[in-house]
């Protein structure tokens, strides 16, 4: 199915401008200018300036003799490119198969789901006319390939063509309903093709030598031989449960009850085939359009009702904004991510096993809060330098190391590498040989230790960097720091402190 | 005599006799009476577990040893922080022995004291690979994963870095880990840097300062303390000389000459 807004940016203006409550009737055409070949053309025209006898691609200069009353904003194809996305996040709702297709267009697969909707024409004047009262000018047609229902979109709103038929309903449109580039389609008029119908009457070895294979693949698609399918914006869940409102859902008990018999629901599909997911991802379709989707992630696969249960609300209990229902929520989704196949569970003979999903279930928890980036589990990292030594790394994510942590010191020996290291060796200066000045504060040297020389590894750097003689050194109040002295500046840096 | 909980309970019931809402309210208080019950419930009818330290005369102050399942603050003296990071991390192995550690660190005291370094953590005879590190932004996100943490049975022990004294940590907040610590029996230890002595519910409270090593020799041996015990809720105080057996991983008398640093000291 194909969905076109040919005037996605003078709808989003105005649609913003009916929110502000600014009267609309009397208000003078609109359209919007974007710089083609260092000239001002109009890149966008409302329905007045259209009736008005405007047309995409005029220049600007030309629109202002036509209508001095004309209203000119500059093109923001960025923010068109938001509002794109935000419908399709809306049409979500009815297939995940959902791709932008160029700059004002969605592409829709909806196999297998318009039982759903009532059928293929219900649901495609149902979409339709919701996005209308949105305030979007809309065509759509819905047909068994994406380069007929484009084709249609434009030329048949609100056709539908089902599988097979798609060359009749082709047949007599304009070449240009095949939306090759501009070269390709003044060929075909030149060699007198004017209609889809004509080209298909040509030999293939003629088109595929005069116009190339891929003008080709456009035909056959266009004509119903070949399918291709469509790039989802987003993969589609493994698994997903949903539950629709006839009267929109506002009370926070009525969305928490949804979401737990959903989360119930979705467990019981995924122990039935014997998975797990790792991400779940709540979805909360907005009546007046809004989207919004809030995810958990978990460390092992997890098909466990209640964890998921109280993973979400904490979640929502820690969301910076919370969920805002508006005027309710008439569609609740709850969709399994990243699903890994989960070994039948058999009772550990000690409590290892126990302990360790407990501890899997707390770094969950405090990654659902704070999120994956701050719990973080230590490995160790094979290299003699001090601080690459080790990676903190996400504990929901990683997997235990295998490397073996090795201690530097002797047995007997005080420790040899300090307990709190500074990310950034800070400078030290050695006013004397037994005192150096840190943080602005003296401190005299009482004992020393050292040297101990780190190199640095030049294999990995382009310009080596200078070897480092690293100093145990002791204050008069006990206090251990660990110093080094650059081996070619002969600066002085701290680089931590002992306990 | 009657405890305070049910006085309560008894007056409440009273008062919401005439009261259209009575049935919720009674909910409320039996909800309220539970609590004031465990709260009554004096603490020697449980036995606390304790685990030694290692050095003779603060266990016998401790009445053999620092308990589980409460909470411990451990102040670190001005510019002395790694030493009392070094502490809290011997006072958490000897608790957690084999079990996972939580360390709630604050990203400013990483910019301030730095970071802390599993190969430090090592060196000490801690393993690295039971430890888990959530840094947070401020201490009210740390107290609550504290609370969330400390419901983790298989957790042997929750540390919190705390820097400054900040509103979040009151005396509800002191109280609130208390009981969170006494239910799964999950010790939890505060680290307070930059910040004096207050109210608090902990069931010790220690000042910790390094002392200058008095060998001579090429190594300057285990990282050594002095410990002031200043609070201890079920026994006396005290004041050690201590140093963590790296090795052993215990606490131990200073060994080389203490003697002299305590009168040196008391001068």
């Amino acid at each position: 199915m194909t969905l076109w807004f040919p005037r996605l940016p003078t709808d989003r203006l105005q649609r913003r401008e009916q929110a502000q409550k600014k009267p609309i009737f009397d208000a003078p055409p609109l359209v919007l200018v974007a710089k083609v070949n260092n000239a001002l053309r109009l890149s966008a025209v409302d329905r007045k300036a259209t009736s008005l006898g405007l047309t995409i691609g005029q220049p600007l200069a030309n629109a202002r003799a036509m209508l001095p009353e004309l209203k000119v904003v500059a093109a923001n194809d960025p923010a068109d490119l938001k509002l794109l996305t935000g419908i399709a996040d809306w049409c979500d709702r009815f297939t995940p198969f959902v791709a932008l297709d160029g700059p004002r267009r969605l592409l829709l697969d909806v196999t297998g789901v318009t039982h759903l909707f009532g059928g293929e024409q219900a649901m495609l004047d149902h979409i339709r006319s919701k996005l209308q009262a949105q305030g979007f000018a809309v065509r759509g047609a819905l047909a068994g390939t994406a380069v007929a229902a484009r084709a249609l979109a434009r030329y048949r709103d609100g056709a539908v063509v089902a599988s097979g038929e798609e060359e009749k309903a082709m047949k007599p449109l304009s070449v240009e309903a095949l939306n090759l580039d501009e070269v390709t389609t003044h060929a075909l008029r030149r060699a007198g093709l004017k209609t889809v119908g004509q080209i298909a009457t040509r030999k293939r070895s003629e088109l595929a030598e005069r116009l190339g294979a891929a003008t080709l693949a456009v035909l056959d698609e266009a004509l119903g031989a070949a399918t291709k399918p469509i790039t989802p914006r987003k993969p589609p869940p493994d698994y997903w449960q949903e539950q629709n409102f006839a009267e929109p859902v506002v009370t926070e008990e009525v969305i928490r009850a949804t979401l737990n018999s959903l989360t119930v629901a979705l467990t019981k599909i995924l122990e039935q085939h014997g998975v797990g997911a790792r991400r779940l991802e709540a979805v909360f379709f907005r009546t007046d359009g809004a989207v919004r989707r809030i995810a958990i992630e978990m460390g092992a696969p997890t098909r466990d009702a209640a964890i998921i249960g109280r993973l979400f609300r904490e979640k929502l209990a820690m969301l910076s904004d919370p969920l805002d229902p508006g005027f309710g929520f008439d569609l609740i989704r709850l969709s399994a991510g990243r699903v890994e196949r989960i070994a039948s569970e058999a009772v550990d003979l000690d409590a290892r096993g126990n302990e360790k999903s407990e501890i899997n279930f707390l770094i969950d928890r405090l990654a659902t809060r704070f999120g994956s980036h701050r719990i973080l589990a230590f490995q160790p990292h094979d290299t003699h330098i001090p601080e690459a030594a080790w990676v903190s790394v996400p504990a929901q994510h990683t997997p235990p190391s295998k490397l073996p942590w090795r201690k530097t010191r002797k047995a007997k020996d005080a420790p040899r590498r300090p307990l709190r290291l500074f990310a950034r060796p800070e400078s030290v200066d050695f006013t004397t040989a037994q005192q150096f000045v840190w943080r602005k504060a003296r401190r005299v040297v009482t004992q020393r230790e050292g040297p101990e020389r780190i190199a640095m590894q030049w294999w990995h750097h382009e310009t080596p960097q200078a070897a480092r003689d690293y100093f145990r050194v002791e204050d008069g109040e006990g206090k251990r720091y660990w110093l080094y002295r650059n081996g070619t500046t002969s600066q002085w840096f701290l680089h931590g402190t002992f306990a | 005599m009657k405890s305070l909980g049910q006085t309560i309970c008894t007056h409440a019931r009273a008062l919401c006799a005439s009261c259209p809402l009575s049935d919720i309210c009674l909910r409320r208080v039996e909800n309220l009476t539970t609590l004031k019950a465990f709260l009554d419930k004096p603490e020697f009818e449980k036995t606390p577990i304790r685990t030694s330290l290692g050095h003779v005369d603060a266990d016998f102050c401790l009445k053999g040893g620092l308990q589980h399942g409460v909470l411990h603050e451990v102040y670190a003296a001005i510019g002395h922080e790694a030493t009392a990071t070094g502490f809290v991390a011997g006072l958490a192995t000897r608790v957690a022995a084999t079990k996972h550690l939580l360390w709630i660190g604050q990203d400013f005291s990483a910019h301030e004291f730095g970071e802390l370094s599993p190969t430090g953590l090592l060196e000490l005879g801690l393993d690295p690979a039971r430890m888990l590190l959530l840094s947070i932004t401020n201490a009210n996100d740390g107290l609550r994963a504290a609370n969330d943490a400390l419901s983790c049975a298989t957790l042997g022990a929750v540390v919190v870095e705390i820097r400054g004294s900040p509103k979040a940590l009151d005396l509800t907040a002191s109280r609130r880990l208390t009981l969170a610590a006494a239910q799964k029996s999950v010790t939890a230890f505060l680290l307070r840097f930059c910040a004096q002595p207050d109210a608090s519910t902990a069931e010790t409270r220690w000042l910790v300062r390094a002392v200058a090593s008095q060998t001579q020799n090429e190594d300057w041996g285990y990282p050594a303390f002095e410990v002031d015990l200043i609070r201890n809720r079920h026994g006396k105080t005290g004041n050690w000389f201590m140093e963590w057996n790296c090795d052993e991983r215990i606490f131990q008398n200073a060994t080389a000459d203490h003697d002299a640093v305590v009168s040196a000291s008391a001068n």
